[in-house]
């Protein structure tokens, strides 16, 4: 058939051919990759069969390492050593007080007032640091499947706001990755348990990772996930743990704590986990620092944990409470992240859930292998008719109002994606412009909220005050990414923004970025921007192809058809040549002229998605 | 770009009713959510994946609406053609404001009182079968609205009344969620 030459051999994947997909968990203390092999999903080793990746990076003389080889100069080279880089991930400097603990680096701001880490190879943002983790773990999936990979999903805490998650997918963008989902971490680790016991029911995952906590109650059904409620503490995780019990060191020894120098204090917070871990298969062990040495006991241990394991029962309180349940509704507790190993937490989440909950899967890489089922699905390798991910936004979006208030326009645990408007007046007589301040938070007062972006409204007709009608718009994606734009009603004056964090990087440092990494085969950035545009060219092709042959002659008429024929064979012309801007404009010409037919699948893809169900509940009645 | 010919009870595939049947809705909505998810166009060209954002987030708010009693409410009256202007003041029943007053008195004397749990616990039911309550006034209403064989004018006055019970219900359904995040202060102390 005269369509299927539209693909030339080579230059668009064949539609069925095996995707190189994974899924990558960012952790604040560790990272891994995972990829569904063979109809499995695994985690991936490194050389050494390593599998995890501690995420510390080096900033040496000669190289960046990651991971292991990292690790070692933390104690040496602290100041060149970054750690628990995921706490900085889309905070400014004025957040850096509320993380809890001393960070050892010295801090500069940039110009977009993301803070960044004074090291010997210059100032390092977060994003790029968390860039060369994506990176390390790519790598050795692309080594170890055997080539470029097409896609990836990662995962990020649950409660993440728009910043964070904004700058998590940066990074990913300046490793070089294709990111399918940004996925939340309770969800993969449901679905790595769901899908391998086939449970239905209501489930609790109790995520306590290096550095963050995370509760979602999700309800599964016919393989449907859905997430009622999320909630939990960014700065909660199993380095307050550690420092608990090197505060506690430090009282015993009697030191101060600000006397401590960088190294010192790195030592007794190593020393705080070691004490931390042996003291799960262990009554009592020693603990030494400087001159001073003695022991910790479990029930001293225990009097230290359960203030932090207090509060991580008090938001899976709130978050049940939000999913509108009770604990007796809990049908199984999901645990995942390294800190669920501590005996002690999970014997009181058994007693508040009065339920054991599931440890089968390595809470270590159960994420992991969760972000690589979905994946698998994204990118097409297996049919998705069986799995559904509904996800929620962990804190609500509004936006300013007079005299500072919080006006909320999308509150939390709504399913996204989701759409919603909201009409304003103008309160001046006359007034031409309007401030649009975008807001995260559940505070009544904006000044308690984050911050996302400001923009304003300009050229609104001169009314008086309430004349003029602006309706904002929200719209926030699958990743739960924010877009967010203003209409003047009566003039159709539009203004509109991808919101991006205050504390993010802007479009033009990532460019920057993109060239003065080394770790990419495309360093020009022309030829970056031509492939990009050859890619989605192709996916448009590719997606048209699929759709001609479906639905073109039942959804369309015979004159529409050809025409629709003759925008794919112009594409191709286009694509061939080597002007990305000319490519774009071709792009979005034929997206246009084709959108009427792609709404016209999706409307048929609703009518058959019901109609099978009539048919059943007829049957049965 | 969305096809919003249908209405929400339409695009669900339920009768256009105040009771909804709650299973068959939630398991409608996973269909059309399998359908038109975004993560089924994952790998898609930038067109499909922006129509999908819309169809998915048409579904949402359709599912959203449907499964709360006082949206559904809403949008019934909406669908009947009466505008609810939610930002106008209202005469308000006397009696019933000096309920809302009553109510909002003990709700904020809940802190000091003997038994704080419970007597929160006492106030969310009242509040709660107070909503009951008047969504079972307001689909009374609705219904003799919409009664064939009546005058218009009666009709009218019905849906009038519908919509004054769907502003109680406003008021009830905001001190329900203030009662919730008091007891989720009060769990937090």
């Amino acid at each position: 058939m005269a369509l299927l030459q539209i693909s030339e051999p080579g230059q668009t994947p064949e539609p069925h051919q095996q995707k190189r997909a994974v899924g990558i968990d960012l952790g604040t203390t560790n990272s891994l990759v995972a990829s569904v092999r063979s109809g499995s999903a695994t985690t991936l080793p490194d050389l050494q069969g390593e599998h995890i990746l501690p995420s510390v990076v080096y900033y040496g003389e000669q190289v960046i390492s990651v991971g292991q080889a990292a690790e070692q100069h933390m104690v040496s080279d602290a100041l060149n050593t970054i750690v628990s880089v995921k706490r900085l991930m889309g905070r400014g400097l004025n957040d850096l007080s509320t993380l809890g603990g001393v960070m050892p680096y010295r801090f500069v701001t940039s110009e977009s007032q993301m803070p960044l880490i004074e090291t010997r190879r210059g100032a390092v943002s977060p994003v790029e640091v968390s860039a060369e983790i994506l990176g390390s773990l790519a790598a050795r999936a692309s080594e170890t499947l055997g080539g470029e990979l097409d896609g990836a999903v990662i995962t990020v805490p649950a409660y993440f706001d728009e910043s964070q998650r904004q700058a998590t997918k940066d990074a990913a963008k300046l490793a070089g990755l294709n990111v399918y989902r940004l996925l939340n971490e309770p969800t993969a680790a449901a679905v790595a348990y769901g899908l391998d016991q086939g449970g239905e029911g209501l489930i609790a995952v109790y995520d306590l990772g290096g550095g963050t906590f995370d509760i979602s109650i999700l309800r599964l059904q016919k393989g449907a996930f859905e997430v009622l409620a999320t909630g939990g503490d960014t700065a909660l995780g199993g380095d307050d743990f550690d420092r608990a019990i090197a505060g506690w060191m430090l009282a015993q020894a009697g030191v101060e704590e600000p006397s401590l120098d960088n190294e010192q204090h790195r030592q007794i917070m190593l020393e705080g986990r070691r004490a931390k871990e042996a003291l799960t298969n262990h009554d009592r062990v020693s603990v030494s620092f400087g001159d001073w040495s003695g022991e910790l006991t479990t029930e001293q241990f225990h009097a230290l944990a359960d203030e932090l394991i207090d509060r991580t029962i008090r938001a899976f309180k709130r978050a049940l409470r939000d999913a509108g349940h009770k604990v007796k509704d809990i049908e199984a507790v999901v645990m995942v992240g390294g800190s669920t190993r501590m005996p002690r937490v999970r014997s009181r989440i058994a007693d508040f859930a009065k339920k054991e909950p599931l440890t089968s899967i390595d809470p270590d890489r159960v994420v992991a292998v969760g972000a690589a089922l979905q994946a698998d699905v994204l990118a097409g390798n297996k049919s998705g008719d069986d799995m559904l991910l509904l996800d929620v936004i962990p804190l609500s979006l509004g936006l300013e109002t007079m005299g500072g208030l919080m006006e909320k326009v999308i509150h939390r645990n709504t399913t996204i994606p989701v759409a919603r408007a909201q009409e304003f007046t103008t309160y001046k007589d006359g007034q031409t412009a309007m401030a649009i301040n975008v807001f995260q938070g559940e505070r009544e007062l904006i000044r308690d909220n984050r911050s996302l972006a400001r923009f304003e409204l300009r050229g609104i007709p001169a009314l008086p005050a309430g004349g003029a009608k602006i309706r904002v718009t929200f719209q926030v994606d699958a990743d739960g990414l924010l877009g967010v734009s203003a209409e003047e009603m009566s003039t159709g004056v539009k203004s509109s923004i991808q919101v991006k964090p205050s504390y993010g990087l802007t479009d033009d440092e990532i460019a920057r970025m993109l060239k003065d990494s080394y770790s990419h085969a495309v360093d020009d950035r022309n030829s970056r921007r031509l492939l990009e545009q050859q890619v989605e060219a192709d996916r448009l092709l590719e997606a048209l192809v699929v759709a001609m042959e479906a639905d073109g002659e039942t959804l369309l008429s015979a004159q529409e058809y050809q025409s629709t024929l003759a925008d794919m064979e112009q594409l191709k012309v286009v694509r061939q040549g080597d002007d990305p801007d000319a490519i774009s404009r071709e792009i979005e010409r034929v997206s246009k002229a084709t959108e009427e037919f792609a709404a016209r699948r999706m409307n048929q893809g609703i009518r058959e998605a019901l109609s099978g169900h009539n048919i059943d509940d007829f049957e049965e009645s | 770009m969305v096809d919003i010919t249908k209405n929400y009870f339409e695009l669900f595939q339920l009768p256009v009713s105040c009771q909804v049947d709650l299973p068959t809705l939630s398991e409608h909505y996973r269909e059309l959510q399998r359908a038109v998810h975004p993560d089924r166009f994952a790998g898609a060209d930038g067109r499909q994946q922006r129509l999908a954002i819309q169809y998915a987030a048409y579904v949402n708010e359709g599912y959203e609406t449907l499964k709360s009693p006082m949206q559904r409410s809403l949008y019934l009256l909406e669908l009947a053609g009466c505008k609810v202007d939610l930002e106008t003041n209202t005469v308000m029943d006397p009696m019933f404001l000096m309920e809302q007053m009553e109510l909002r008195e003990s709700m904020s004397e809940v802190r000091d009182h003997a038994n704080p749990e419970a007597e929160l616990e006492r106030l969310l039911d009242e509040v709660n079968e107070g909503i009951d309550h008047l969504f079972s006034v307001f689909e009374q209403m609705w219904l003799a609205g919409r009664a064939e064989g009546t005058e218009a004018a009666a009709r009218e006055n019905a849906l009038k009344k519908a919509r004054d019970t769907v502003r109680k219900m406003q008021f009830m359904v905001k001190l329900a969620a203030e009662l919730e995040q008091l007891e989720s202060e009060l769990l937090d102390d």
